[in-house]
């Protein structure tokens, strides 16, 4: 059952942990805190003088335009996260609460939205939801009004709760299947059911991964400008500072300021949500039960949630098929569907893709690699350690989601352009592998929200019967700690994966020939013109097809490991 | 217990990382090498690049294609180790910046027949570090069926853009995003005047249905059918068309042409290649490519004209009347002022100026139709057009290098000092420009319900 208390008192007295600790701390600094530091300095230099100042920040606070950004910010991600996460708990809950044939297909596909090529997503958005998108020019012929879908801040939110709802829906999913089986019977046997259950006792135990998914769009949805920009929303706080930052031959040291204003007040979020978790204990000894025990439907329930479901997945993936329409249509100007259709958008984008692909699949798979090592390392020593000021490299883990893309970009050629690579006395920044760990950067924060809900849900006192019987804190952590984290794991990876893989950035910076070019680099070069449209949705498609195949079997590789062991123990007779 | 799990993920990682292994196992076989950064799209570069090896074979070109804007930070930031030997964009003022920082090194091709100026101005950069290799000239773009839909006539000057009739239809992109507007703006700055130029272009944005934030968004725009018409660079129109879009282009009578650009960067590796390259552009084979209906540009190659397709214009014979001769000192020297006017005014602050065009527009629709004449509100409307056409600067304090020092990228030296911050100004200009916008609104609005 549930273990009595969290933080108990961590005694062992070895290097370990301070040696783990260092060596995440070495990789931070190097590849985070110093580039970032050496650009964003500009935000405490005096602009006439160079000297050190404060005078930056005040001038922020002076402008009215600047505070008017702040708010709409602030507005639009706690928006976002309701709309998202009506979105997600639909779905999370009916794909794990009930025998459905094709969970895994629906969660898979309910993932998609996350991966939305760069340009090219905001193009099929455009023709579908724009002002005279195919929706709207259908309503005013059948009704004589349309929708501003994508209007101002209102579009804002929708197009970001559309986009990152995943983040919930994934986490929360991976809670829900780490929920102990005997918790719920426990309620059912007194006499709980229905919503009532679900509201006392399965929700609250799903807490840390909703609350992952919840911090991580809400700090995402503060921190994101492709959005904004796509919409042409100026008066946010990220677009602001991009658009001072990447102005040609301006620095204006604002863009900088903002910088540092997102992160603190990520990471001012993110401990938002850690105080909220506080003083709670989510971790089960029983991993037996393998999560809600599942019933089947009866007819008229299962359709009823079939309806709710396509209607979501309706919703969300239909900036995928604008996409599709996209790539096989020949021209789509102002119609409801594109004139005619053809499959020589495919061909073209043949010719460039192989390589694109080829580099994409190594950068963001060995970037969701690193991302969960790491993730799995920062998250068990904050939680299973006393090593002094644990809880910062939580922070500045997380505060990697506030730097823009350009930032991180600038800041590497800034320090690695000068340091050449042994062997190939090419500087290191033009060297692939940097291109990697930006991704790995960039996208460890969403590996660490994962990773660390998956650990709350693990029992400590497991940890201590492991090293009662002898094994060594490492072979814990190995044979014990990991296997239970896997799903989580995975859904950090899938997570990071998926998202570096259209990452665009701090990528365009970085990359320095177009042979260690990946696919959103290979988009950005389609859709520098007319012609290149068609080819562009074409790579976009592929994109998300490889993105998501990846996606459909990590899940199947969790779900295959879980009846196994759940076949296992019944043979036992090892149930809960 | 999950094995499986385990078991697949370490499966996994090896995979991965012999990828990674043979990925870097690539082998590069030509002698010579090149490295192009450009912002020009691969429909453009690619054709030159075929072109190229084809003749000289000994020679492998690698192209990097980065925005304008990156690409200037990226030749900035890796100037110290270099290994990039030729920039090829289209705004001068990239190139303008390329040379304040000493990054660009002399080179004056001495391919014959190549134009050197045009109507007076000179097509390339009088100190030699870099030449113009097309024209290209500014102009509106419209989708047919959008104006079909809307009943909107076609535009053919500047002037008509600020019409009631086309309120929420026009795309433009912001001068401090894309090089490209910038000289649109300038341009009509330096054809009109300072302030009769500003108060076309905020007529003009008050009519707009956005400003988009890279310079393709707005052909992107019109191409889709979001907006009707956007202001942009010719070859965005032609390249369009070309691509089978229903769409038209014009120059209005108040433009200029050009010179989109190339330049050896300072200490290029490969210097020798570099040159060639540039010959290669300039000559009658290299212009002639230009014509391809993906790239669609002017060429600066006055014998290559006779083999144009039908559509493209001879800017040699006059066939594009162009009023302005552009001032590049002018436009270089007030170049960061004018960005951040425009987005004080405009970027940041659309929807008051939309709110207070729109009031204006209405409270004269509404006087007209009235037929009568009403001193009152004759007045009200002309001082609403007054406070929205006031400038927060004027044009002797724009081109002022003390002023302009503020909104400067970097101090040179450690000494220099400079008076304000661009935060202080931009705040001030601020609070005057929204001010004056809902005044303007509230004034028109009371002139409006007079009738």
């Amino acid at each position: 059952m549930s273990s009595a208390a969290i933080a108990r008192p961590v005694r062992f007295s070895s290097l370990g942990p301070y040696m783990v600790a260092g060596i995440v701390v070495l990789f931070l600094g190097t590849f985070l805190l110093v580039p970032v530091l050496k650009v964003i300095q500009v935000a405490f230099q005096d602009p006439s003088s160079g000297s050190f100042t404060m005078v930056n920040f005040q001038d922020f606070f002076n402008s009215s335009l600047f505070r008017q950004s702040f708010f709409n910010s602030v507005y639009v991600s706690g928006m976002s996260v309701v709309f998202a996460s009506a979105f997600a708990l639909p779905l999370a809950y009916f794909t794990t609460r009930f025998n459905f044939s094709g969970s895994v297909i629906i969660q898979t596909l309910a993932f998609v939205p996350l991966i939305m090529p760069p340009f090219i997503g905001a193009v099929a958005m455009q023709l579908l939801f724009g002002s005279n998108g195919s929706v709207n020019l259908l309503m005013r012929d059948w009704f004589g009004f349309d929708i501003p879908f994508m209007e101002g801040l209102n579009g804002v939110i929708f197009v970001q709760s559309i986009h990152y709802f995943p983040f919930i829906l994934i986490n929360l999913s991976a809670s829900l299947q780490n929920i102990d089986r005997s918790m719920e019977e426990a309620g059912q046997m007194l006499g709980s059911s229905g919503f009532r259950l679900f509201r006392r006792i399965v929700f609250p135990l799903a807490m840390p991964g909703y609350i992952a998914g919840a911090s991580l769009v809400f700090v995402k949805v503060f921190d994101d400008l492709g959005t904004p920009l796509l919409l042409n929303v100026n008066t946010m706080l990220a677009p602001q500072a991009y658009l001072r930052i990447s102005s040609i031959g301006i620095s204006d040291p604002m863009g900088y300021v903002i910088s540092c204003i997102l992160i603190v007040f990520s990471v001012f979020a993110m401990w938002v949500a850690f105080l909220g978790m506080r003083g709670k204990d989510y971790s089960t000894t029983q991993k037996g039960g393998g999560g809600l025990s599942k019933r089947d439907l009866r007819s008229h329930e299962a359709i009823l949630c079939y309806v709710v479901i396509f209607s979501i997945l309706g919703i969300v993936l239909a900036p995928h098929l604008g996409l599709l329409l996209l790539s096989f249509g020949s021209v789509w100007s102002f119609s409801v569907l594109p004139d005619s259709f053809t499959t020589s958008h495919y061909g073209t984008a043949f010719t460039s893709a192989w390589t694109f692909i080829k580099n994409t699949l190594i950068y963001a798979g060995l970037a969701g690699v690193i991302d969960i090592v790491l993730g799995t390392a920062i998250a068990y020593v904050v939680m299973r350690t006393n090593v002094i000021g644990r809880k910062w490299l939580d922070y500045l883990a997380v505060s990697a989601l506030a730097v823009p893309g350009v930032v991180l970009g600038i800041g590497y050629l800034r320090v690695f352009y000068g340091v050449n690579m042994p062997f190939t006395d090419q500087p290191m920044a033009t060297w692939w592998g940097i291109i990697v760990i930006a991704l790995a950067v960039r996208r460890l924060p969403y590996a660490l929200r994962s990773c660390t809900a998956a650990l709350q849900q693990v029992s400590p006192s497991l940890e201590e019967a492991s090293e009662n019987l002898g094994a060594s804190k490492f072979r814990t952590v190995r044979r014990i700690v990991v296997p239970l984290m896997a799903s989580g794991l995975v859904a950090g990876f899938v997570t990071s994966f998926s998202t570096a893989a259209v990452e665009l950035s701090a990528t365009i910076m970085l990359v320095s020939t177009e042979n260690d070019a990946p696919l959103a680099y290979g988009l950005y070069l389609f859709m520098q013109s007319a012609a290149g449209r068609g080819p562009g949705a074409a790579l976009g498609v592929m994109a998300v097809i490889i993105v998501g195949l990846a996606t459909y079997l990590s899940h199947r590789m969790v779900d295959r490991a879980r009846q196994q062991r759940s076949s296992m123990e019944q043979a036992t007779g090892d149930v809960a | 217990m999950s094995n499986m799990v385990h078991k697949t993920l370490r499966h996994l990682g090896t995979g991965v990382a012999i990828a990674a292994m043979l990925a870097t196992a690539t082998a590069h076989a030509a002698d010579d090498k090149l490295v192009i950064v450009t912002s020009f799209p691969s429909d453009l570069t690619d054709v030159f690049k075929n072109a190229f090896m084809k003749e000289n074979p000994s020679i492998s070109v690698e192209v990097v294609n980065k925005s304008t804007s990156s690409g200037v930070k990226y030749l900035i930031e890796t100037a110290q180790n270099n290994q990039s030997d030729i920039f090829w964009a289209s705004a001068p003022d990239a190139f303008e910046v390329l040379k304040e920082n000493s990054l660009l090194a002399k080179y004056e091709s001495s391919v014959g027949g190549v134009a050197t100026e045009l109507n007076g101005y000179p097509i390339n950069d009088p100190d030699g570090y870099y030449s113009g290799f097309a024209l290209s000239g500014y102009g509106f773009m419209w989708n047919e069926r959008y104006m079909d839909a809307f009943k909107l006539p076609e535009p053919t000057e500047w002037e008509d853009l600020t019409k009631p009739v086309y309120n929420g239809h026009v795309g433009i992109s912001a001068p401090s995003r894309s090089g490209t507007t910038h000289l649109t703006i300038e341009t009509i700055l330096q054809g009109e005047g300072w302030e009769k130029g500003w108060q076309t272009i905020r007529d003009m944005s008050g009519n707009a249905k956005t400003i988009t934030e890279r310079s393709f968004g707005v052909p992107d725009g019109v191409n889709s059918g979001s907006f009707g018409i956007g202001i942009v660079i010719d070859f965005f129109g032609f390249s369009s068309m070309a691509s089978g879009f229903p769409v038209d282009f014009r120059y209005p009578s108040v433009t200029a042409l050009v010179p989109a650009n190339i330049g050896v960067i300072n200490n290029a590796p490969n210097n020798g290649p570099a040159q060639k390259f540039i010959d290669f552009l300039m000559s009658e084979t290299g212009q002639g490519l230009l014509f391809d209906p993906k790239i669609m540009r002017l060429p600066v190659n006055k014998s290559v004209y006779a083999n144009a397709p039908k559509g493209l214009p001879n800017p040699f014979d006059g066939s594009i009347k162009s009023e302005v001769n552009f001032d590049t000192a002018v436009s270089q020297g007030r170049y960061n002022v004018v960005n951040s006017l425009f987005d004080v005014m405009i970027t940041y602050r659309l929807e008051d100026l939309r709110a207070a065009v729109v009031a204006i527009q209405e409270a004269e629709v509404a006087l007209a139709e009235s037929g009568a004449t009403n001193a009152e509100a004759t007045k009200l409307i002309a001082d609403a057009k007054a406070l929205l056409h006031t400038l927060p600067i004027d044009e002797a304090k724009a081109n002022d290098p003390e002023f302009a020092a503020i909104f400067k990228s970097k101090r040179k030296k450690q000494t220099d000092k400079v008076e304000g911050r661009q935060a202080e100004i931009e705040q001030e200009w601020d609070d005057q420009i929204v001010q004056n916008y809902q005044k303007a609104a509230e004034l028109a609005n009371t002139a409006r319900f007079m009738f």
